[in-house]
């Protein structure tokens, strides 16, 4: 079987979609309209809700007496298994939705793929996932192109944005040995075709509003498939895991 | 309740012998329990009361959020997590519309949010004070959506069409969230440590007079509660209103385990209510008044928010009229 390898992956979703969510979480009561404060929390929900279930199933398989919250909540930055891009600040608003957009672009093509999973419970969680994703998608890429091809100010603001965020997208167009093992054995999502269509996606909206292109990200030291992260990812951690690791023995 | 001290602008109700054709014909529609709908003839006076009291109650929900957001990045297990997501998210919907209701009303929001940052416009008092540990999200829960509902059940058969039938819809998600803040604070008591239990009294403490005080002044001292009544824009008194919710919470609280902190709360077989003490009005005034301990952060959050995203409006604005040209070229 692939249990060992099949752990990690389990986490880089789970722990992926828990990660965006927390970054929205923290746009409540900032947003720039109150259509957006609804947008952006409803994201945020159908994506913790999403980490719960991949969070289960690593739990099961684990079976080290941990469950889903023990995994979100007990676990350091070291053990996470989040892409890079989702930890990164929420910055201005072309920063939050650049960041939503990439990660939305990768995210819809993983689902795909999973959603054809020999593993049924995979292919379950994928289905309904991959709704959810596909209007996830569809809004922050409008919004990529309202803020793009909207004001001079709003571009220059993407213009900021791109550069910051793309050294991060490495991440989402080269996938592990591990993910490529579990791809051939029919059960992940061929992070080679996951890395095609991203690009496809992120050129088709990008040249819509005439965003340029930057060159292919190069992988550089940090790694989150090794759970190297950038700084952010602990202070993250710290106010989320806050009550859990306060009062060790609490029932919430 | 969202809406306290609700300026009428009326100093006397009329009687119907005083009143013209058309101020008489709305009377007798109201009086025969006829909803008034945006397109009816309705005095002035009752057309801003409304958008006053609307615009207070949109608000109060959108405000609301920001004590909750306090918290929703520190929720302690993926489920409490999604809960307080899911509430945070029914009350941005609940304050668009409330919005959409009060701008059948003529009123434009934008308008009425720019008073409420420039400290004009009113919302809840109880959003003003601070939620200082997690015990507060099923405080809030509890007394907070529960003395709103209360107020709000009643308001389903306000005399405004679209302001009760907003009613009706948010006091279904309003029920839910109540009921999830006790079970918070249940489990804290049933199945908590000593530190848990220990937040869930404080957090009932700090709550509990702010929570009464929601339904503002007591009758003698709310001007504006008869005309409002004539109108049937309210159908209960503040303090008929506030009885109730202490006669409905108490057995609630009891059955938490814990206490509230009125050494005057007390069963009365006679009158067949509980008694209760005096809710320090002076506190309730200064906190309406701005000297509450969180309205100035409060205020300057929302104004900032606004004021950060415009260029993010105007981004939106100018690409839609782009893209129309474009369709129209």
């Amino acid at each position: 079987m692939h249990t060992e390898t099949l752990i990690p992956y389990l986490l880089l979703l789970g722990d992926t979609a828990l990660v965006q969510g927390q970054r929205l979480c923290e746009w409540c009561g900032h947003a720039p309209a109150i259509e957006e404060e609804l947008a952006l929390m409803n994201v945020g929900l159908d994506l913790v809700g999403q980490a719960r279930n991949w969070l289960e199933y690593a739990a099961e398989l684990l079976d080290d007496g941990r469950d889903a919250d023990a995994l979100a909540m007990r676990r350091d930055e070291r053990a996470y298994r989040n892409l890079l891009l989702v930890e990164q600040p929420n910055g201005d608003f072309a920063v939050t939705m650049t960041k939503q957009f990439f990660y939305d672009a990768w995210h819809y093509a993983v689902l795909q793929g999973l959603a054809a999973s020999s593993d049924e419970r995979i292919a379950g969680i994928a289905a309904k996932a991959l709704k959810e994703v596909t209007y996830h998608l569809r809004r922050s890429g409008e919004w990529v192109q309202r803020l793009g091809g909207g004001t001079d100010e709003s571009r220059r603001r993407m213009l900021d944005a791109i550069p910051a965020l793309w050294r991060f997208t490495v991440e989402l167009t080269a996938g592990s040995e591990n993910e490529v093992r579990l791809a051939e054995a029919g059960i992940a999502a061929d992070p080679r075709s996951v890395g095609a269509a991203w690009l496809k996606q992120v050129t088709a909206i990008f040249d819509s509003v005439q965003l340029p292109l930057p060159k292919a990200a190069s992988h550089f030291y940090l790694d989150s498939r090794k759970g190297l992260h950038t700084e952010h990812l602990g202070l993250l951690l710290a106010e989320m895991q806050f009550l859990p690791r306060a009062y060790p023995d609490a029932t919430w | 309740m969202y809406a306290q001290l609700v300026e009428t602008g009326v100093k006397r109700v009329k009687s119907l012998d005083e009143m013209s054709p058309e101020e008489r014909n709305f009377q007798e529609k109201i009086d025969a329990e006829i909803k008034i709908e945006a397109k009816n003839w309705m005095p002035e006076a009752y057309r801003q009361t409304l958008i006053r009291q609307i615009s207070q109650h949109a608000h109060s929900e959108i405000v609301g959020m920001l004590p909750e957001g306090n918290w929703v990045t520190r929720a302690p297990s993926l489920k409490r997590k999604l809960q307080l997501m899911a509430k945070i998210q029914d009350e941005a919907g609940h304050g668009l519309y409330l919005y959409s209701a009060m701008e059948t009303l003529g009123a434009d929001r934008d308008e009425e949010i720019a008073k409420l940052h420039s400290g004009k416009a009113k919302y809840s008092s109880i959003f003003n004070y601070p939620t200082l540990s997690w015990a507060d999200m099923g405080a809030v829960g509890w007394l907070v959506d529960g003395a709103a509902i209360v107020n709000q059940v009643v308001l389903q058969r306000t005399s405004y069409g679209p302001y009760s039938r907003a009613m009706i819809r948010i006091c279904k998600e309003e029920s839910f969230h109540q009921r999830q803040g006790y079970e918070l604070l249940l489990t804290m008591m049933r199945h908590g440590t000593q530190a848990q239990k220990d937040m869930v009294q404080d957090a009932i403490n700090r709550l509990w007079w702010p929570s009464l005080m929601m339904f503002g002044p007591s009758d003698e001292h709310s001007p504006n509660s008869a005309q409002s009544m004539a109108w049937k824009i309210k159908r209960q008194t503040n303090d008929e209103l506030r009885q109730r919710f202490i006669d409905q919470t108490v057995p609630q609280l009891e059955l938490l385990g814990c206490t509230a902190p009125d050494p005057h709360l007390k069963w009365n077989e006679a009158r067949g209510h509980y008694d209760f003490g005096e809710i320090q009005w002076d506190e309730f005034y200064e906190v309406i008044k701005g000297n509450g301990p969180c309205n100035l952060e409060r205020v300057a959050t929302r104004r900032k928010a606004i004021e950060d995203g415009a260029w993010v409006r105007e981004a939106a604005v100018a690409y839609a009229r782009k893209q129309q040209n474009k369709n129209a070229a």
